[in-house]
This record gives structure tokens, sequence and C-alpha cells, in this order.
């Protein structure tokens, strides 16, 4: 089937661009799933119109969790409504040949493409880089996959716990005494390689804004990821010394383990004893032993400690960092992280409450700041709470215009009225499975 | 044919230090951006007096700084000094974007902060970040990303049940927020190149990495629910967990999402009765006897190597992968194909690795070209060549301090 539209209907398309957003003027077409839904979200923040592909039915990150109210039912994932919020939404099924046409027809009109199915899938369907950008020389397209497009990995299957292993920072994460462990809310693979994808799409738009040229941006989750290991690199390139994980504590490359995660009254506290050179960090903790000493409980060899030169990372010795540690754990076992961290915020120690999700969603600093968003749901009744801005914009603040779609939400807004398809050949498109 | 870059002509003025600030830079640096970095000898880098160091203890002997800044210009001025002040005028003038991690307030006090520097430049883009943000009640709090992984609820979820949390190694804040600043900038840099205007960019790091923990805070503000850590278990998927192999602390990471790959492993297990066996035939039986199932693997997994493993796995279509350390990192084959670590020689540290990117670019790929710089290193290139100032304003700047040298050193440091 074939529906008539010349290029000029199609740049022709009517959305009225929100001019007063830093990426106002541009269109992304979302073809992510898992955490890399929020590369396109960031994207949308900051203003561009993104319209999230689903297959017809409905893409399978609605069924990721938790749900609102626990119903388990595709329109009501709280994974959905986080990372598709300021995004509209249409279903279509790329795999069929209307589909596909449809697809280009969108893609002629969008700036960028994002997407995160395995290497090859669009290619195979005729909807690769090389096929786009002879539609669209301009299009900015980028491919979130594990390991990258090329290189002998390329092909494997990844999923977000084997990403996290293949980047060297899984190794080096949980208890010493039990296997690695990653961060429980699994996603977090896939959220660093879709945030590393917004940054690369904008890396490449500005190129194209300077020459007309587009390019294809090839997002590895384990190169992304292997960010997160930081100076173990340089312990192993310098020492040859492999990091090895050690539960709450700290492993300097002198193989001495020091505390970074104390158990206080109601809960933990993240704290690590500092001394040496760094003259700020020693005030930290003198200012802690001032405390300490205040409240009657800092042994008199403590209050006298050398920390420039007793406590230098280079010359320590575990049973230093033993003896100098007893006393601090002892202090917080007897203090909430509510005490300790209002103490801390006063005196200038460098001490943090461990907090729970439910501390953060109750934490006065983030109110102060207005940092939660009230976003209305009128489909539940209700508004929900969401995460605000990731950076506060002065002169184009960030704000959710819209919450996440439902299933095929803007299917009659895109296609009729921008796209300018007739109505009868909508319903055949629908009739076909296409939309 | 010379090799284009994204950014090229773009001008960064980067105040910034340790990790979170120069790492927002790091994106555009790498795509051909002018970055001048700015440091002081009284007041060093704090990861430049981290270990490990190469060559011994040295305000120049770090690689992880070096990593975090190739390709800048590094230069060492006073803003405390009339004269190191003014070069850091003239520098933002030069600038179109400039950025800084201080504690807030910091910039005040030398009268940079964006209200002053706006006055000037009115169409500068200016980047604060910090960990807290500029304003609220916990805005002055400095601590590491050690702290933000607890504060911002990541340390609380990871490890076992029951046990102390065991936080990230790493800083993982750091790692979160600057992914979402390169694009806050560039989105910025290009509203100005549309409108010819600049702004004012605050970043709370705290807030930003509430993005990746966003489903589970809602749950929490709707049904109370506190997400607890739970090991490597995942929701809809089993088995999925990380498995014991043959050799000294080695590890296999495997994931079985739907019940055809659980017949798969089955066969590869070579426990084919298995498949079908009422206790693991399904995804919510796997999950009710998760306990036995991890066991069932453990023992399997305990023969073999991670490398057999994950070979095995994969060719059976199952998520698999060896649990790299970072030996096998640096010497991982899909990143040496893709060119990911490259070696630069830096002046004092000498030829040592530097990370590329997250992503390759079929145009205009990420390119290292510089070592980070010695403190102080391109004084003379950026006064005479970028700020254009005469021989005679140098030397006046370097009697009076404005320029620091080694000689400006805290006492602590020189006994490293």
């Amino acid at each position: 089937m074939r529906y008539a539209m010349s290029t000029e209907e199609v740049v022709a398309m009517t959305r009225q661009p929100e001019l007063d957003m830093p990426l106002g003027p541009y269109r992304v077409l979302d073809l992510t799933q898992g955490g890399c839904l929020i590369g396109p979200r960031i994207l949308g923040d900051l203003g561009a119109d993104v319209i999230k592909i689903e297959r017809p039915g409905g893409d399978p990150s609605r069924s990721l969790g938790p749900f609102y109210r626990d119903t388990i039912d595709p329109q009501k994932s709280l994974f959905w409504f986080a990372y598709c919020a300021n995004k509209r939404g249409i279903t279509l099924d790329i795999e069929t040949a209307d589909g596909k046409e449809l697809f280009m027809a969108l893609a002629k009109a969008a700036d960028f493409v994002v997407e995160s199915f395995p290497v090859g899938y669009l290619a195979d369907l005729g909807l690769g880089y090389d096929a786009l950008s002879r539609t669209n020389p301009r299009i900015v397209m980028t491919s979130i996959t594990p390991f990258g497009q090329e290189g002998p990995k390329s092909r494997y299957k990844g999923c977000d716990l084997t990403e996290w292993a293949t980047a060297g920072c899984l190794y080096t994460m949980g208890a010493p005494d039990h296997a690695p462990t990653w961060i429980t809310f699994g996603a977090q693979s896939s959220l660093h390689a879709g945030a590393e994808a917004a940054a690369g799409s904008l890396i490449a738009h500005w190129h194209r804004e300077q020459t007309g040229e587009g390019q294809h941006v090839d997002v590895s989750a384990q190169k992304s990821l292997a960010w997160l290991n930081q100076a173990t690199i340089q312990m192993w390139e310098v020492n040859r010394y492999i990091y090895h994980r050690a539960g709450a504590m700290w492993v300097t490359g002198h193989g001495v383990a020091r505390r970074q995660c104390y158990a206080c009254k109601d809960g933990f506290v993240a704290f690590t004893v500092f001394g040496g050179g760094l003259v700020n960090l020693v005030m930290a903790t003198r200012a802690m032993v001032a405390w300490m000493a205040e409240e009657g409980v800092a042994p008199d060899w403590l209050k006298t400690f050398n920390w420039v030169d007793g406590f230098d990372t280079s010359r320590l010795t575990q049973e230093t960092v033993d003896r100098v540690e007893a006393p601090f754990a002892h202090f917080f076992m007897d203090r909430t992280k509510a005490e300790l961290w209002e103490q801390s915020l006063k005196r200038g120690i460098v001490l943090a409450p461990v907090n729970t999700l439910g501390d953060v969603a109750a934490d006065p600093h983030l109110q102060a700041r207005r940092f939660w968003e009230q976003v209305p749901h009128p489909e539940l009744g209700e508004e929900l709470t969401y995460c605000g801005a990731f950076y506060k914009f002065s002169e184009t603040p960030l704000r959710i215009r819209r919450r996440a779609p439902l299933i095929g939400e803007h299917n009659q807004e895109i296609y009729e009225r921008e796209l300018g398809i007739s109505r009868e050949k909508l319903v055949l498109l629908k009739q076909a499975g296409a939309i | 044919m010379e090799q284009k870059q994204a950014l090229k002509g773009v001008k960064v003025a980067n105040f910034a230090w340790v990790g979170v600030g120069p790492l927002h830079v790091r994106y555009l640096a790498l795509h051909g951006a002018t970055v001048v970095r700015v440091e002081s000898h009284a007041r060093p880098d704090t990861l430049r007096l981290m270990m490990p160091y190469r060559g011994g203890p040295g305000i120049n002997n770090s690689p992880w700084f070096a990593e975090i800044n190739p390709n800048a210009y590094g230069i060492s001025i006073n803003m405390g000094k009339p004269s190191g002040l003014e070069i850091a005028w003239r520098l933002i003038e030069w600038a179109d974007i400039m950025i800084e991690s201080f504690i807030p307030g910091t910039m005040k006090k030398w009268s940079l902060d964006y209200e002053n520097v706006r006055k000037k430049k009115p169409d500068i883009i200016y980047v604060s970040t910090c960990q807290m943000g500029q304003t609220g009640p916990y805005a002055k709090f400095a601590g590491f990303g050690y702290q933000a992984g607890g504060i911002s609820g990541f340390t609380y979820i990871s490890g076992m049940p029951d046990t102390t949390p065991g936080p990230t190694q790493i800083a993982y804040t750091d790692v979160i927020a600057p992914r979402f600043g390169a694009a806050a900038l560039l989105a910025a840099l290009d509203y100005r190149r549309r409108t010819g205007k600049g702004q004012y960019l605050e970043q709370g790091q705290f807030e930003t990495s509430c993005h990746f923990l966003a489903p589970h805070i809602m749950d929490y503000l709707i049904s109370k629910r506190v997400l607890e850590r739970n090991g490597n278990r995942n929701p809809s998927a089993a088995p999925h967990g990380v498995y014991p192999c043959r050799g000294s602390d080695r590890w296999c990471a495997l994931a079985v999402f739907n019940d055809e790959e659980w017949r798969s492993l089955a066969c590869v297990m070579g426990r084919s009765e298995l498949a079908d066996a009422p206790s693991f035939a399904t995804v919510l039986a796997r999950k009710k006897n998760e306990d036995e199932l991890d066991a069932l693997i453990a023992g399997w997994t305990l023969d073999r190597t991670a490398e057999q493993l994950e070979a095995m796995l994969q060719a059976a279509g199952i998520a698999s992968a060896v649990v790299a350390d970072t030996e096998d990192l640096v010497s991982d084959p899909q990143l040496r194909s893709q060119g990911y670590f490259k070696k630069l020689k830096h002046s004092v540290v000498g030829e040592h690795l530097y990370r590329t990117m997250g992503f390759t670019m079929s145009r205009t790929p990420p390119e290292l070209e510089r070592p980070g710089p010695a403190l102080g290193e391109h004084n003379e290139y950026v006064f005479k060549e970028l700020l254009h100032m005469t021989d005679d304003e140098i030397a006046d700047a370097l009697a009076e301090g404005g320029v620091t040298t080694e000689a400006d050193l805290p006492q602590i440091s020189a006994s490293l």
C-alpha cells in the first residue's frame, strides 16, 4: 500500500516547536528500550520533540516494574512513567513493509534516531544508518548496544548484569566473602549507556549544524561502564595491583583496608578517616575528633594524633588504621544518621547518611530546592511526583511538559495531522497490523 | 586527510577540579574544543595528591589526574592576586563556556560569580556543578563521591540483604553527573547559537543522580515501599546471578529471561531433564526455587573457567560474561579491537593509559591528542597565544604571584 506524500509535506509537519527550549526545534525518534530510554528522555527534557515508537500492543519496557499501586498493567509501569515523560508515543511495526515506509517518512523529517536493538537488526530491515542517511543525510543516528557495533563480541548477547560484569566494575563491588554484587535497581548499565547516548548525539548534532553532515554514533555499554572503574586502572598500571571487592572497606594500592561505611544507631553512614597531605580533609577529620572530644568520648591519643604525618595514605599500615577507626565506629553506634548528618554539616565533617530511597524522597534539601515536580495523570485521576530537572537552566528552565504516553496515544496526532495520512489509510494500516 | 573534530572552535575555561567538572569538559576536549584548565600551586587539585603515583609522590605524578584532563592546556594562577584575577577575566572574555565545581560561594569571593561575569560577558554559558547544588540547607557540604553515593540512595541498595551495604568502590554519582552535564551544556551551546543568549546552568549532583533511581523513588512515594538491597537478583529473571568458576576469585555472570533460554541452559549443563522439571520449567517456578536453582548452577560452574562458560553460554544464546577484573579489562579483546585504551606520553608520568569515551562516531570520533597537563605546563602558550598578553604583563604577574610556581606549593605537598 502506498500513502502518497512529498518531501515538502513531510517537512511541513505541524507541531509548533518549543523554541524557548534548548533543543526546541529538533525531533527525535526513540527506538530504545529499558534503561536506554533515558537517552531520548534527556533530549526531551532539553526540549526536543521525542516520539517514542512502540510496537503495536505496547513496548516491552512497559512490563518493567515497579508498578503504580502494584497494578501490573502496561499502562501503569513506573519504569515507563519515569523514562518516557516528555515523549509522545506512536505504535508502529517496523518489521512490516508499510511500517518501514512510515518509519522512513518519519526519519526524513527527524533530526535524531536513537535505538537500542541488537547489532544489525535495523540494517537487516533496511532501516540501518546507511539507508536512513540516504533519505536524510543530516540525520544523527545513535545506536546503543552492549559492546558497540564492531569487534569480536559485538554480537554477544548482553543484559544489565553481564554488561556490568564486562566493564570491570562488578568485580570490585560486594562483600569479599560472597560473589560480587551489583546495585539492586539493575537498570544501571543501560541507564549509563542511555545517558552517554544523549551526550554523544549532541556532539554529533553540533557537527551537523556546522557542516550539514549527519553521522552514526556507536554507544557501547561496556565502554560507558568502564568509566566506573575510576583509578583502579591506574592501580593496575602503576603497581600491577588488581582491585578486589572489599564490602564496606576501601582498599588502597598498598593493600590497606579502610572503612567507608559504618553502622550507626539506626542504619549506616558513609565516612572515611582521612589524613596526609590533603589539608581540607585533615581539617574535616580534626572537626570530627573535636566533636567526639566535646562529647567526652575521644581518647587522649586521638586528640593529639598527628593526622598529617601519622595518617598519610602512602605510608599507612593496617594496624594504624584499625586502631584509629575503632573510636569512630564506637561513637557512631550511639547516634542516629540524622544526628550525625546534622553535626557533620555544621562542623564541616565529611560524613553523610546512607539514605534509603524513602529518606531521599523526604529529603529536606531536595524539597528546599523545589526539586520534585507534580505531573498530572488524568487517566489515573491524580498527580504523581517526579524527579525534577537534572540541571537548572536560568534562561530555559527544564520541566516535565507531558507525562509518558499511553499506548498509541499520539497516533492520530502524528500520522493524521502531522504526516497527513488520511483516516481511511490509517484504518487500513491498523488492519494490516502496521500501527 | 586532517581529522575532523566536531567541536573545533568551541572555547572552554575550566575552573573546575577533582572529578565531575573536568569530566564534563572531557567530552568537549576529546572532540576538538580548546580547553584551558585553571589551577593553582597554592591549592592543588585533590586528584594530583591521590595515589597511585608513578615515579614517586609528586604534584605531576598522578596518572589518574592526567587521564581525567587530556587535551587541555594547563595554567597556574592565583586569583587572590590582582594580576591572577586579571588573567582569569581575560580567559573568561576569551571563552564560550566556563565551568566551576567549588563549594558554593567560592567564585563569588573573586567576584567571578555568574551575576558579575554576565555583566562583562552577557552570552557566557556558565556552569556550576557541585554535590548538593548552589542552594538549600546542605549546599556547602563538600563530600566525596562515597558520601554522595550514600546520600543519593545507591549505597543502601548495594550488597546482600541483612549485611552492611557494600558501597561501590568508586564515587558512583561522579560517573552519572557528567553524562547529563555534557548533554546540558551542549544543548545550551546550541541555544546560544540560535538565539545569541548565554545562560547559567546549575547542577546538584544529588538531583541528577536521582534519575537513576526514579522508578523506585516513585514507588516509595506512591506505595511507601522501600527498595532493599538484594544481591544480584532481578524480579523478572532467574537464574540471574554471579557464579563461582575455576581459579582464584573467578566468576561468571549469567541471566535467563524466559523459558526458552532456560531450556538452552539445561542443555548446555547436560541436564536436559531440568528443562521441564516442575520446580524450574517456568519463570515463576524458578523465582520460587531460586536459592536451590542458584546452588545447582554454582555446582556446575565451579568446575569450569569463566572464559569457557562465557563462550558455551553465548553459543547457546544466553547472556553471560566473565566478571572482568582490572587486568581482564585492560586486555579485553573487544575493547582492544575498538581502540578504547590509548597510550599517551606524559612529561612526568611517562606513557600511560587513557580511556576514550563510551561511544565512537562515524565522522568525528573522539581523539586523544595530549596527556593531562603538568601543573602550569601551558602558561606561556595560553598567556601569549590565546590571551595575547605581553611579555611585560606576564613578568609582572609572575613577580606579583598572580602566576603560581613550584615555590607556591603548600609545605605539605613539598613533603609528599
